[in-house]
């Protein structure tokens, strides 16, 4: 432990406030009884699909292409969920054969 | 509603809650062991990082944390740090607005526990038939709190005990989000913003590099998200 232990607890409280205050803005700002702007209502539509999209991106941010294994487990596993997706539809079913199918390659085949 | 109505509300909405909630529970569990164990090694025991995930709650901006907890103390650079590593946030709050809509007190527990893997399910899917949305979600939203809390408080006390090989574990998390962006690929309308999400991710990536992405990605999602909007305004002017 480098700082004491009153520092630490601040640092603790400010994370999660600078946490809070992103979660709650737009709650704060757009109450339930106003009718929010059009442009608001829109992009609450529109936002999730393309957060869905950064989100996978993000994960896959430390992915390099130029050192092996060049990206290849995650290339694999992520046709293996669009291919169960599509047969199957399951959420559940899709994620646990990519995620296997990830640990497999890892462990087994790229090690 | 009288209480003993409320608790079988609850009790019905458990299950297929819990059901969304199993992949967050494989992610979260070895994720929350790892940050455990990490802050175990810079000498911040069971207690702190127990402590910290139950009132931060905020995986990614927690392991940034780490190194702000192990240099000069710093608080204003760790709340900045904070909005910033967070902002994406801000994204989640707009999408369920309508939602969250009528939830009551609940709703700041909602809010407080809005993390990733929260509102894409929760964004993603609807509460089955007969159930109600309100134990529905926030079933959820306990569930992925209390997953990335007790992952913690494991980490901190077994630490490197643990040796089975859960190398690529973590990949359960990107199956998540690639799932529920193909679940969102299902509506025709969603489909532009999904690809808008990625190409504005992979220009943030390629300009800004990996760890700073997130703020230039949202940029650029808004603002090609608005520009078709404000094009129709003034066709109609």
């Amino acid at each position: 432990m480098t700082l004491t232990n009153t520092q630490t607890l601040t640092i603790i409280l400010l994370v999660a406030l600078g946490a809070i205050i992103t979660r709650f803005l737009p709650f704060i700002l757009f109450p339930e009884n106003k009718k929010p702007p059009k442009v608001i209502s829109y992009l609450g539509k529109a936002l999730p699909a393309a957060m869905m999209g950064l989100l996978v991106v993000y994960c896959l941010r430390s992915v390099t292409f130029s050192n092996s294994p060049h990206g290849i487990p995650e290339l694999i596993s992520i046709l293996v969920i669009i291919a169960l997706h599509k047969w199957k539809s399951n959420v559940l079913l899709s994620i646990a054969g990519g995620t296997i199918t990830y640990m497999f390659l890892l462990q087994v085949v790229f090690t | 509603m009288n209480q003993s109505l409320k608790t079988s509300e609850y009790k019905k909405a458990f299950l297929p809650a819990f059901k969304n909630t199993l992949p967050v529970l494989a992610g979260f569990i070895p994720l929350g062991m790892a940050y455990g164990v990490l802050m175990q090694t810079k000498g911040y025991g069971v207690l702190w990082s127990t402590l910290m995930s139950a009132i931060a709650f905020c995986g990614s901006m927690q392991f940034v944390a780490i190194t702000l907890l192990t240099v000069v103390f710093n608080p204003i650079e760790a709340f900045l740090m904070s909005v910033m590593v967070n902002a994406r946030h801000l994204f989640y709050g707009i999408s369920m607005l309508e939602k969250y809509k009528g939830m009551g007190k609940a709703k700041f527990f909602l809010m407080y526990t809005l993390c990733d893997e929260t509102f894409s399910i929760s964004s993603s899917v609807e509460p089955p038939n007969g159930i109600s949305k309100k134990p529905f979600y926030i079933i959820i939203s306990a569930l992925d709190y209390l997953y990335w809390v007790a992952g913690t408080f494991l980490g901190g006390v077994l630490g490197s005990f643990i040796t089975f090989n859960t190398s690529g574990l973590d990949f359960v998390l990107t199956a998540l989000f690639v799932v529920l962006f193909l679940e969102q690929w299902k509506s025709k309308e969603s489909r532009k913003s999904g690809i808008v999400g990625i190409l504005g991710a992979l220009i943030g990536l390629i300009i800004f590099g990996k760890d700073n992405l997130v703020i230039p990605a949202m940029v650029i999602i808004l603002v090609i998200l608005l520009v078709p909007m404000f094009w129709d305004r003034r066709k109609r002017i």
